[in-house]
């Protein structure tokens, strides 16, 4: 047991860490975000460079093996600076599923384009009557010629209004929640067929609703087969969890250092606001919750490529998972409102910093399920 | 990063619960399973067989009679003890005394007084606490005047718990009320409780037990040989006794075996038709205080992941252990009495110290239950409130 990083670890995360410093101040980050797209293509072939878009990818498709340590510390540091490049979508959510899905021919193909920053894709799952179930799945696929055509629509898709290519759930069989019948296919966005509704959540971040009407495509768009692809599914939203867990814990780390400097300096009644005992005591419960929520982001990390079969196993795996979803959440609720508290009447303003930083872990908290959902997951399997 | 331990440290495991089982008294054993308090003689018992193992001084180096354990192996310990349930060692002796005999003590002092802390011989109490010197501990009054060979002991001390059953006190007494800063005129005393001019009086608790006293001194002659480290630097001993244990502080174990306990008495339970485990308030509960644990268990984990790596600045992280770990403490022990319903209202220790021969007035785990939420509530108070210790984290932690 133990919480040290390894040298190439701690370069790593030195190296993403300077190269933000310089490019991701505040001010700049405006600029990215008054790009079209909302995320800087520039900055986006820099991570690529530093070998960050390829990752958790084998070395035979462009990357560098990394695991859960590597993507926390890398969404750790995002999370510091909110940075806006579809790396969720794109790396970890499209990147976990392509990993997973078994398929040589697509691994090949897209890995190596996703880790030189060529290829953006976005993983196209929920859906608006779903909620968080993941087996909820109405878009089907129906085969033709053999291939397929898909109709449904997805909802809330992560960068989506960019993505060059979409992994697109389905059903093949199966009602409405069976598990078993769902399939994953990959679809290029500007496909016949495919209608995108571009929009920006409340953090920035760009994503989009999908229409898919007879949308045609062809036997090798099969990422992966029902049966096997529902558990690809689950591994994606668990991989989601992890990152932007790390991603969220980056977030409070600003907050509260943004908070602390800001009681220090802030003077009402001829002294500084921070040495009143009240707002003293909740920056005491800012940090525990920040340091309680970062023991399981750091637990996400060393869960999260536990192999089904190994000692720890799906089931456990995934109720890990599950705790961290909520702690983090509970964590990031209580540093983001309490952030904006202290500040006062600075903190509800779009010019100031740490309204953007409440908005990315709000939004953060209701994808992959929000604590409600995983509390009462964990609570049904109390025994 | 890596959550794994070693294939030594998980036989190690194996052999702390191997011994336990195979050793515990059953009667201790299923007193504590009702969830009785262990009392004096079971505690008395059971640490001079873990002693005659060499594993009571669980933190002691090997030179003074403990099993010089890593930080691990003593978090094993601690969390084995408190999960089957088993007694916990005397903290007063074991945590408190021990480590400041080791450190502060003379070799007269350390061959006198640390084997018969160890097998229990002495039963230590703490004499810090004053009527007007609770949190603000520098603000004690307790004097000790010197008197050729001896001090001459006058004042009062309060909240010392098990005064009334012990047999040595370690105190802090001033003995320079000129110094210029209060801290450097006080002096780390131990006092025999058997010296004539000591008298101590019982406080009940909320619980209804006597655990609490005041402790008066009139006159108390103490011999100079019984002061720790020098003349007023007993302000040095204090701040290293309040602040070397940093493996216990969360008491997770406790917690563990509290919301296990909770559990396993919730399937008696019946409400709305079903069993009361089955309901899913109940059960969403569960999961959040499961999930606070693992939370913790992680960041403890973390701080003895830093020991071992030799870190010996204090981790701002053992304020999170402190104040997580008894507020969950105070929530497991909450839900253990939430499940017994009205059952845990019922007051019956006398009658069950009696022996009395009328029917129960309910499940004696259910009283018990109410007995141990009342007691705990003590667990934010005691060793520095948990107002104290935010003051301290925005203060030494984050620069307020």
């Amino acid at each position: 047991m133990d919480f040290d990083l390894t040298d190439e670890q701690r370069l790593l995360s030195d190296s993403v860490d300077r190269l933000l410093a310089d490019t991701y101040t505040f001010e700049k980050r405006k600029t990215y975000l008054a790009e079209p797209e909302g995320w800087s293509r520039g900055l986006w072939s820099q991570y690529g460079e530093l070998g960050l878009l390829g990752l958790p990818f084998a070395e035979e498709h462009g990357g560098f093996g990394g695991g859960g340590i590597e993507t926390m510390l890398v969404m750790q540091a995002f999370g510091r600076v909110l940075a806006l490049e579809p790396y969720l979508a794109s790396v970890v959510l499209s990147g976990t599923a392509l990993r997973l899905a078994d398929n040589l021919a697509q691994q090949s193909a897209l890995l190596p384009r996703i880790a030189e920053g060529k290829l953006v894709v976005a993983f196209a799952h929920g859906e608006r009557q779903a909620r968080y179930d993941l087996s909820d799945v109405l878009t089907n696929a129906q085969p033709k010629g053999g291939g397929w055509v898909l109709n449904g629509a997805k909802s809330v898709v992560a960068h989506g209004d960019i993505a060059d290519k979409l992994i697109v759930s389905a059903r093949i069989a199966g009602d409405r929640n069976d598990s078993a019948g769902i399939a994953l296919f990959l679809v290029d966005a500007n496909a016949n067929g495919v209608a995108r509704r571009a929009y920006r959540l409340r953090d920035g971040m760009g994503a989009a609703e999908i229409a898919l009407a007879g949308v045609e495509i062809g036997r090798d768009a099969l990422l992966c087969e029902a049966g096997a692809a529902f558990p690809v599914i689950e591994r994606v939203a668990e991989a989601g969890i992890a990152a932007t867990a790390a991603e969220a814990v980056g977030a409070m780390e600003t907050m509260q250092a943004m908070t602390l400097e800001y009681l220090k300096t802030r003077q009402q009644f001829g002294r500084p606001i921070g040495d009143n005992q009240a707002l003293q005591h909740r920056a005491s419960e800012m940090f525990v919750a920040l340091e309680q929520g970062r023991s399981l982001a750091m637990l996400a990390a060393m869960m999260v490529e536990e192999p089904d079969s190994g000692m720890v196993g799906a089931a456990e795996r995934a109720r890990n998972i599950a705790m961290v979803k909520v702690g983090v959440g509970q964590a990031a609720r209580f540093v983001s409102q309490n952030a904006v508290q202290l500040h006062g009447g600075i903190g509800m303003t779009e010019e100031y910093a740490v309204g953007h930083y409440f908005r990315r872990v709000m939004v953060i908290e209701h994808s992959f399920g929000d604590t409600a959902h995983h509390l009462s997951r964990l609570a049904e399997e109390v025994r | 990063m890596d959550l794994r331990f070693s294939t030594e440290e998980l036989a190690f495991r194996d052999e702390l619960r191997r011994f336990i089982r195979d050793n515990l008294p059953d009667d201790i054993r299923e007193r504590l399973q009702l969830g009785h308090k262990v009392e004096k003689p079971d505690i008395v018992r059971w640490q001079r067989i873990l002693n005659k193992k060499g594993w009571a001084a669980y933190n002691w180096p090997k030179e003074w009679g403990g099993p010089g354990w890593t930080p691990i192996q003593r978090m094993m310990f601690l969390e084995e003890i408190q999960t089957f349930p088993a007694p916990e060692v005397n903290p007063f002796n074991i945590t408190m005394l021990g480590p400041v005999l080791i450190q502060f003590g003379s070799d007269e002092q350390k061959q006198r007084f640390l084997p018969r802390a160890a097998n229990l011989d002495d039963w230590w109490c703490q004499g810090f606490s004053e009527p007007g010197a609770g949190s603000d501990l520098a603000a004690l009054k307790t004097a000790a005047r010197r008197d050729g060979d001896h001090y001459i002991v006058n004042g009062q001390k309060i909240w010392t718990s098990t005064a009334h059953i012990a047999d040595w006190c370690f105190c802090l007494v001033r003995t320079n009320p000129q110094a210029a800063k209060r801290q450097e005129g006080i002096s780390f005393l131990l006092i025999d409780m058997k010296t004539p001019g000591i008298t101590v009086r019982p406080i009940i608790s909320i619980d209804g037990e006597h655990h609490l006293n005041e402790v008066f001194f009139d006159d108390v002659k103490v011999p100079v040989e019984m002061r720790i480290y020098e003349e007023n630097k007993g302000w040095d001993v204090a701040k290293f006794l309040l602040g070397n244990e940093r493996t216990g502080i969360a008491r997770l174990g406790k917690s563990k075996e509290r919301v296990n306990f909770a559990k396993q008495k919730a399937r008696e339970m019946r409400a709305h038709g079903k069993p009361l485990s089955e309901d899913p308030e109940f059960r969403r509960r569960i999961a959040a205080l499961e999930t606070e644990l693992k939370s913790l268990e992680i960041t403890q984990l973390r701080v003895l992941s830093a020991q071992k790596a030799g870190e010996r600045r204090q981790d701002p992280l053992t304020a999170v252990l402190k104040l997580k770990g008894t507020e969950l403490l105070q929530a497991t022990t909450e839900l253990a009495m939430d499940v017994a319903g009205p059952l845990a209202m019922p007051d019956w220790a006398d009658e069950l110290e009696a022996l009395s021969n009328e029917p129960e007035l309910g499940p004696v785990w259910a009283t018990e239950a109410t007995r141990s939420y009342l007691f705990l509530r003590a667990a934010s108070i005691y060793g520095g409130t948990n107002e104290i210790m935010k003051n301290i984290v925005s203060k030494a932690v984050l620069g307020l």
